[in-house]
Formats: C-alpha cells, structure tokens, sequence
C-alpha cells in the first residue's frame, strides 16, 4: 500500500472540503453585509449613525432611525425566506434530479398562491398561520398533481415532462387566481400586493409563525441530504444501497414543499430563488448535497435580501417588489440552463 | 481477509414488468467467491435475472434467498453491505469528483450522527488503489476516458465491502484494451478477497476465459450452468445464440474461444 501516505493526506480536504472553514466565515461575512444593506438601502438611504442609532439605542427617536428600526422585521424576514425557497430549490433538484427544478417552475407556489386567495375571497382568512396552512395544502396538492402528470407515459418523470407538466399547470392555476380575484375588488387590493411577491409586509409575528416550519424544514433537508446524494447515481444505485427510494422521495419533498408553501404564504409567489440559490452553491462547491443543502439556505437569503434591497432602490420613492427582481435576475438563468441541458441532449 | 461464504439462491423466480413476464421459472444458486457470468442473447432476461438477485425488482412469484432468508424482506441497510450493484448506466451528478463519487459507495456504512469514520476513509483509499485511480482523486468525472470511468464506479461499487458484487454489462462501450482491463482488475478483487462477483456479459469469449461458472438463459428460462468447458460447446453455444460455431482451445488461456461460422467467410 505504497499510496496510503499520499491518499491520507487527500483525506482532509477532500470530505471535509478544505473550503469549509472559509466558506463558513464568508457565508457569515455576506449575511451580515447583506443585513446591512438591507437596513441601510430604500426609498430613504440612511446615515451610519442613524443606523447604529435605530439599531442600539432604542430610546433615542430620529426618522431615521425609525425608519431602521422598520427595516429589522423586513430583513430578518427576507432572510428567513430566502432560506426556505433556496433549500426547497435544491430538494426539488435533488428529488427530480432536475437542474432546473424549483418551487416556480414546478408550480407549487402557484399552487399555493391559489389557496390563499380562495382562502381570502371565500373563507375570509387573515392571520399568517391561516395563510400558512392554506398555503401548504395547495402546494401539497400541486406538488403531487405535476409530479403525478410529469410521470406518465413510458419514460416516467424525466425532468423535461416535469417542467412542463409544471409550467402548464402554473398557467392553469394562475388563470384561476384571476377568476377568483377579478369580480372582487376587495380582495383584488388586499392580494395584488401578495400576488407579486413582498417583504414589505413582514411583521414580527408573522415571523415567528415562519419560524418553527423553516426550522423542521431545513433539518429535515439536511437529514434527507446523505440518501439523497445516493439517490442523484440513479434509483437503481441508491436501492443497492439501501436507500428506500419512496420513503425518502416523501420526506424529502415534504420538506421541500412545506418550506415553499410557508414561503410563499407570507412573502407571495417569489420565483427563482431555489434554482439560483443552488446553482451558484454547486458551482463554487461542487455537487455534494451534504453541502448543498444548506449552504443554498445561505445563498438563498443572500441572494433574495439583496434582491428586495434591489428592489427598494430601483423602485425609490416606491417600491419594486421582489417576486419581480427575481424573475428578472432568474429568467435569463433557466434560459441558459435550458440550453446547457439541451446539449447535453437531456 | 476472504469474505464469508453465503448460500445465494433465486428459488423458483417469476418475474418481470408491468404485465410482461420476462423470466419463467428460473432457480439458480450463486457458488460463493465465484466469479459467475450470466449470458444469453438479447431480451433473454439476463438483465432482469441480475435486477431481481440483486433485490432491484420483486418477483412476482418465488424468492431470491440468502442464507435462508428472503433478500426481499431483509433490512435494505443491512443488505446493501452484503450485496453491491454496478448497474448498466448510472448517472453521473454534475461536476462530480472522483473521490465523492467513490465515497458515495460508502452510505450503507454510515450514520448520520457518525460521519465520515477513519474505516470509510481507509475503504475509499483501498478500493481507489485496487482500480488504480488514486491518481485520478481530484478530477472532475467529466474529464475522464470510459475505461477510467468504468474502474470510478467499480471503485464506488467497492467501498460497499459488499460480499457479492453484481454488475450489469461492466465492459459496454468499452474499448477490446478497456475491457480486457475491467475483467483483470474484477479478478483481482475475486482473488484478493474472495468476493463473488455476479455479473452479465455480452462477450461470449471474455466469458469463456473469466468465468468459473456460467448460467446461460435463454427465452426467460436458464438452459446451462456449470464451467466454461461444460457450458461453451459447439451444440450449446447454438442452443443459446442461434448461431453455428466451432469451439476451439484458446492458446492463451486454455478456455474455450467460440468462432462464429456465418454465411459467407466458410474456406473450404
């Protein structure tokens, strides 16, 4: 065993990436920079002391100060949510070995979006954690409709007939979001806010409804994440070594739709963030899911705080909602990986 | 240190999928650190023989047994570390290297709470060494040749320190050198440690020379078994393959070696 030596010495920096330590202080670094950002950055810039003010010295009162302490909610919130959809993202991914599977393309926010409304319009619902659950049935249904339509015909669900099976029944349900929504104008004001996608709305409760699923969640993912890594060599290599392929299919997307769902519950239907999010983690540290998962919850939040300050700024004096920062960051992205794929005859 | 020895047996299997029954009644049992060929022309089910041994697919009736006891209702964590699977075309994740994807065979040893122990390092390091790959350890897989490929996923399929090792067509768009290869280094695996490989092959003659033991299907029913010499014989050779043939003595090996007669190239 001559190459033991050399192979012992791989050992650290091949499992343990050796970019663990860094990646966890830039990770750390970014959060904060981005929280900051997100405080500073709107409609009004404030100063450094205002800052520190709104942050440290709650007795002391400015407008600017307020203004930061405004902010707080909105930016925990963005990163709270930002975390939820970029994990979901790379569940999905993993789940459908699809590159680009995401919550929005596969339709469950859709999904989701159209039991709040009905919930809305036809049950009067007001509270974030009646939001919540009438978001997570709707995603559960979508979930299981597209996966179940992507499935059929010989071939099963490639990850080609998911994405259309997904796109098709987004613009079904979308169109019956409308028919809900257009003849009440009532709830037309109170939802087309939410349609789009917003942080704007984040209230220090509504958090802590958020809080407890994004928790399970994320540690559900994380445990799902070494059966998943076996189940991304193909079914017949993960059952070979004893993954049990529908047990973890189930809590895996369970994991990954609940997160969507909430998500989407409090924020609307923000789109792109579980596919960007898990892209820009697999190409700076490669595809283990060990990894993956949770650093796309990192990236997640960087990426959609950054987006909502995007948004503030872009929007001044208003403000441009996120769902639509997003989608234009996003879109040209799922374009390129279609076309990627494409080559590589998918 | 040789690997126990097991009584592997399909008893009776009828199996197939979705309505199409492709194997009829087939019992066999798998002499242990043996390397074992299953051959058989094309869509005679040697594919799905191999599947349900390797407890991929659930026959519809009889059962696949090791040492007494149905594969099919055995823990799959405990199983996976004594029957291990390369099947046909697994799928490469994207951007993968070769370490990760030779640790990924090492899940059915892992917990979650434990990580990475100093045995599954030393399995990796060991199963890389055997397939000569360990120079390879930091490529991207997408940079390889399909025989470096090939010895990546046979070195997965090792770090499960399984006991019965099956593989699905292991020499498939192969290079004649590549294959030759392959089939070297699994016998270096059968004689190092006594694993008993299960595999299928398309080459009849590689068959002859690496085999022990051969199971020869056809139509979904198993029409011989036993050792090359007993198995690669002129008559029976037809019987599996339609096709006529001499069969001489390899001057390399003393196997077998099967020569097609055809219709055109006959000197008389």
């Amino acid at each position: 065993m001559m190459s033991n030596s050399r192979i012992s010495s791989q050992e650290n920096h091949v499992f343990v990436p050796k970019t663990l330590t860094k990646t966890i202080v830039i990770s750390i670094v970014l959060l904060f920079i981005v929280s900051v950002l997100s405080l500073a950055f709107g409609s009004r810039f404030v100063t450094w002391n205002e800052l520190m003010t709104g942050l440290f010295y709650p007795e002391q009162d400015s407008y600017g100060a307020s203004v930061v302490r405004e902010r707080i909610p909105r930016t925990v919130f963005a990163l709270f949510c930002g975390a939820a959809l970029g994990v979901s993202g790379a569940l999905m991914q993993a789940i459908t070995r699809n590159p680009i599977a995401d919550p929005s393309i596969l339709g469950v926010n859709t999904g989701a979006a159209l039991f709040v409304v009905s919930g809305l319009a036809f049950f009067n619902i007001s509270t974030a954690s009646e939001y919540i659950w009438f978001a997570i049935v709707g995603a559960m249904l979508t979930a299981i409709f597209v996966y179940a339509i992507g499935s059929l015909g010989r071939t099963g669900a490639t990850p080609l007939k998911l994405v259309l099976a997904g796109a098709a029944t987004s613009a079904a349900l979308s169109s019956l979001v409308s028919a809900v929504l257009i003849p009440r104008t009532d709830v037309m004001d109170q939802f087309r806010f939410w349609q789009v996608g917003s942080l704007g709305s984040a209230s220090w409760n509504a958090i802590l409804t958020f809080l407890p699923f994004l928790i399970v969640g994320v540690i559900l993912a994380i445990c799902t994440a070494p059966a998943l890594n076996a189940l991304a060599l193909g079914d017949d290599v993960a059952k070979s070594q004893g993954v049990q392929l529908t047990t973890l299919r189930i809590f895996s997307a369970f994991a990954g739709v609940v997160l969507c769902a909430v998500a989407t519950a409090l924020a609307g239907p923000i789109g792109f963030i579980g596919l960007l999010a898990t892209h820009l983690v697999r190409l700076l540290l490669g595809p283990d899911l060990r990894i993956v998962i949770p650093m796309a919850a990192i990236a997640g939040a960087v990426v959609l705080t950054i987006a909502d300050v995007v948004g503030r700024v872009i929007g001044s004096p208003g403000e441009l909602e996120v769902g639509v920062v997003t989608a234009l960051i996003g879109a040209p992205l799922l374009i390129y990986l279609a076309i990627k794929l494409k080559v590589r005859s998918l | 240190m040789i690997k126990p020895k097991h009584d592997f047996q399909a008893e009776e299997i009828v199996a197939g999928y979705d309505q199409k029954t492709i194997l009829n009644n087939v019992s066999i049992a798998i002499p242990s650190h043996k390397i074992n060929v299953i051959i058989g022309a094309n869509a005679c089910g040697k594919s799905t023989l191999l599947k349900t041994m390797a407890r991929l697919l659930k026959p519809d009736t009889g059962a696949v047994t090791l040492d007494g006891k149905s594969i099919h209702q055995m823990p799959s964590k405990k199983l996976a570390k004594l029957l291990g699977l390369l099947p046909q075309s697994p799928i490469v994740p994207e951007g993968i290297t070769v370490t990760d994807l030779v640790g990924r065979g090492r899940y059915p040893h892992q917990s979650f709470f434990k990580g990475w122990s100093k045995e599954d390092y030393a399995a990796v390091a060991e199963a890389m060494d055997m397939m000569q790959i360990t120079e390879l350890a930091n490529r991207n897989i997408d940079e390889l040749s399909g025989g470096q490929r090939q010895r990546v996923w046979i070195a997965m399929a090792l770090t499960q320190q399984t006991d019965i090792l099956f593989l699905d067509e292991p020499t498939t768009y192969l290079d004649i050198t590549y294959q030759v290869e392959i089939l070297d280094l699994l016998t270096d695996l059968n004689k190092k440690y006594g694993t008993t490989i299960v595999m299928v092959l398309h080459d009849i003659n590689l068959t002859a020379r690496y085999a022990d033991y051969i199971f020869a299907l056809r139509s979904g029913q198993l029409i011989a078994e036993g050792t090359p010499t007993d198995v690669i014989t002129s008559k029976r050779v037809e019987e599996i393959f339609d096709m006529k043939s001499q069969v001489i003595l390899d001057p390399v090996s003393k196997t077998p070696l099967v020569v097609p007669i055809g219709r055109h190239h006959q000197h008389t």
